[in-house]
């Protein structure tokens, strides 16, 4: 039998796994920018459900970790949109070129 | 009046304020952008004045310990210095002086002030990194540098800064969260993130290799190691001079920095196994690494591949350091001595760019002649990289091959020799054209001192380091991070 906690915990695992592919697979700029707020939110709910050790009383440092984290991922994705739209202006492509 | 100066001294908090004068200080970059170059030197002057305190209060009273805001390590924040740290924070600080005179010569207003804000934005970042005591605290500092590197690598705006930032960006993000997911297994197996915690408690268990193959993974891909290095050369090449200098210098030795103090703190005494991958990837990127340094008709991206192959030395020591723990000194020695020589090189690539319009090697017309302060800081600079005594590169490189040799491990002394003929060859290759004059002349500008001073400083500063081995190795060993026991090399 399975728990929630335990539950929460693979589904947070199998979307960055899932994060992890897409960043790899797809070339354009938004969709690996995408993939890893995936990956990042699959991290966030495994803290969140590893935090929950005993019923009735789960763990708050791992809840402000991900406060932490959810600020950081907003502040990179907003770097990453920012780069992504002048490296559009800059070569009408959303993609990374191939060469070097 | 001496014990005034003393007390005051012991009584001042300098870690506290090497994080905090530069977030101040970019502030106010920020704000007012017209005072940001006096800002900034005002600042960088701070920092100096600073590590020298600490490094003082280090000599005095030994390792540092300070809760933030007091509430203690399990649950609140700590600050701790020891000798690893305070030489992170020694080169972090020289380094970053001599790029920033550098810097106001060469980068043009516009950019300037959009450099200074950013850049006393990484310092706080890389000052709070080496001052971290729980790997929680590492990942925020670990995702303040590299936002505030890739936004460095951007500044000069042009299509190939911009692509090689995007490109450093998306493996940073990819390396922080690897390292963050190790944070979420080592969290739920021993309930703690702060480091000397966890090396009490920490065991030989599935969770924690997973935890160590994660943090290994993201800072390597992070540190540029071969074969995560493919980010490394269009975002240091394609960034102005000061920059490029800053990101090979620093910012790939702070995440080696990490990966270090986790491997020894933490890791180590579970078992020795599994650096061996280390020193064979270390091995792959020196070779890797030098070849295509040698194959670049471009300075800055020979300097580039140059350093993917110096940082493949730095991986290599693994596995003969944990045989003897002594050589992680030698490591961290090699490290400085490549911060050291490599930011000369990149400002003296600067230098030539400015003279020239151009990095073209082979058009890099009777350099010398025009240009003997920057010819010489190349060079300097090149004795350190090479291995040749005197300089802290040969102190370092030497104590590796004697150890590798005395082990018994032929595979990584043949490899270091190897290295260094390699090295030897590309940096021969630029210095040979620096006396030639080449078949198309240009008309040459005119590089200011400020320009060519800061990298002849830096190439000498890492030639005096062949000279000042043992107070420097007295320094690391202050707080014994490396598990002497109290026995000195």
């Amino acid at each position: 039998m399975i728990s929630s906690a335990n539950l929460y915990a693979l589904t947070g695992s199998g979307l960055f796994s899932l994060g992890l592919y897409g960043l790899i697979m797809y070339a354009h700029l938004l969709r690996k920018i995408l993939a890893i707020n995936v990956m990042g939110s699959g991290i966030f709910l495994l803290l969140v459900a590893l935090a929950y050790r005993s019923p009735g009383q789960p763990d708050v440092v791992p809840h402000a970790m991900v406060i932490t984290g959810i600020v950081v991922a907003v502040s990179a994705t907003a770097l990453a949109l920012g780069l992504m739209l002048k490296l559009a202006t800059h070569s009408s492509s959303t993609q990374l070129p191939d060469e070097d | 009046m001496a014990s005034l100066i003393n007390t005051f001294i012991n009584t001042l908090n300098w870690p506290v304020l090497l994080i905090l004068l530069p977030l101040i200080g970019a502030m106010i970059c920020f704000i007012w952008p017209r005072s940001a170059i006096l800002t900034g030197l005002i600042t960088l002057s701070a920092v100096l004045c600073c590590v020298a305190g600490l490094t003082w209060q280090l000599l005095e009273h030994g390792v540092y310990r300070h809760p933030v805001g007091g509430w203690g390590a399990p649950l609140g924040i700590d600050l701790y210095a020891d000798g690893l740290s305070l030489i992170m924070l020694l080169t972090t600080a020289l380094v970053g002086s001599a790029i920033s005179v550098y810097s106001t010569a060469y980068l043009k207003p516009q950019e300037s002030t959009r450099f200074w804000p950013v850049w006393l934005l990484l310092l706080a970042a890389l000052n709070a990194l080496f001052l971290s005591a729980d790997l929680f605290n590492l990942y925020v500092t670990l995702e303040l540098m590299g936002l505030a590197a890739v936004t460095l690598t951007a500044l000069s705006a042009t299509r190939q800064a911009y692509n090689g930032a995007m490109r450093y960006l998306l493996a940073t993000l990819l390396g922080s969260l690897c390292y963050l997911l190790a944070i979420a297994l080592l969290y739920h197996a021993y309930a703690t993130v702060d480091i000397s915690l966890l090396a009490q408690r920490v065991d030989s268990s599935p969770v924690s290799w997973a935890a160590f193959g994660l943090i290994s993974a993201g800072l390597a891909l992070k540190t540029a190691l071969f074969p995560l290095h493919f980010w490394l050369p269009p975002a240091h090449s394609s960034a102005p001079a000061p920059v490029s200098a800053l990101l090979s210098a620093l910012v790939v030795k702070a995440s080696f920095y990490i990966l270090l103090r986790v491997w020894l703190e933490i890791f180590a005494p579970l078992g020795a196994g599994a650096v061996e991958l280390f020193g064979l990837l270390g091995m792959l990127a020196v070779v890797w690494g030098s070849i295509q340094a040698l194959r670049q008709t471009r300075l800055k991206l020979l300097i580039a591949y140059s350093t993917v192959a110096q940082i493949g030395y730095l991986f290599m020591a693994f596995p003969l350091a944990s045989n003897r723990p002594q050589l992680w000194a030698a490591v961290l020695y090699l490290a400085l001595s490549h911060a050291l020589a490599k930011s000369a090189m990149f400002l003296s690539a600067g230098n030539l760019l400015k003279y020239g319009g151009h990095d073209r090697i082979s058009d890099l017309d009777r350099v010398v002649q025009r240009l003997p302060l920057t010819a010489a800081a190349f060079a300097l600079a090149g004795v350190s990289i090479m291995g040749l005594p005197p300089s802290g590169g040969f102190i370092s490189k030497w104590l590796l091959l004697e150890a590798a040799i005395t082990q018994g491990r032929w595979d990584l002394a043949l490899v270091m020799i190897f290295g260094g003929l390699l090295a030897a060859a590309y940096i021969f290759k630029v210095l040979g054209r620096t006396f030639t004059q080449a078949a198309t002349t240009h008309e040459a500008r005119a590089v200011p001192a400020s320009m060519e001073w800061p990298a002849l400083l830096l190439a000498l500063g890492a030639i005096v380091l062949g000279f000042i081995a043992i107070p420097m190795f007295g320094l690391i060993h202050i707080g014994d991070a490396f598990g002497l026991g109290g026995v000195q090399p």
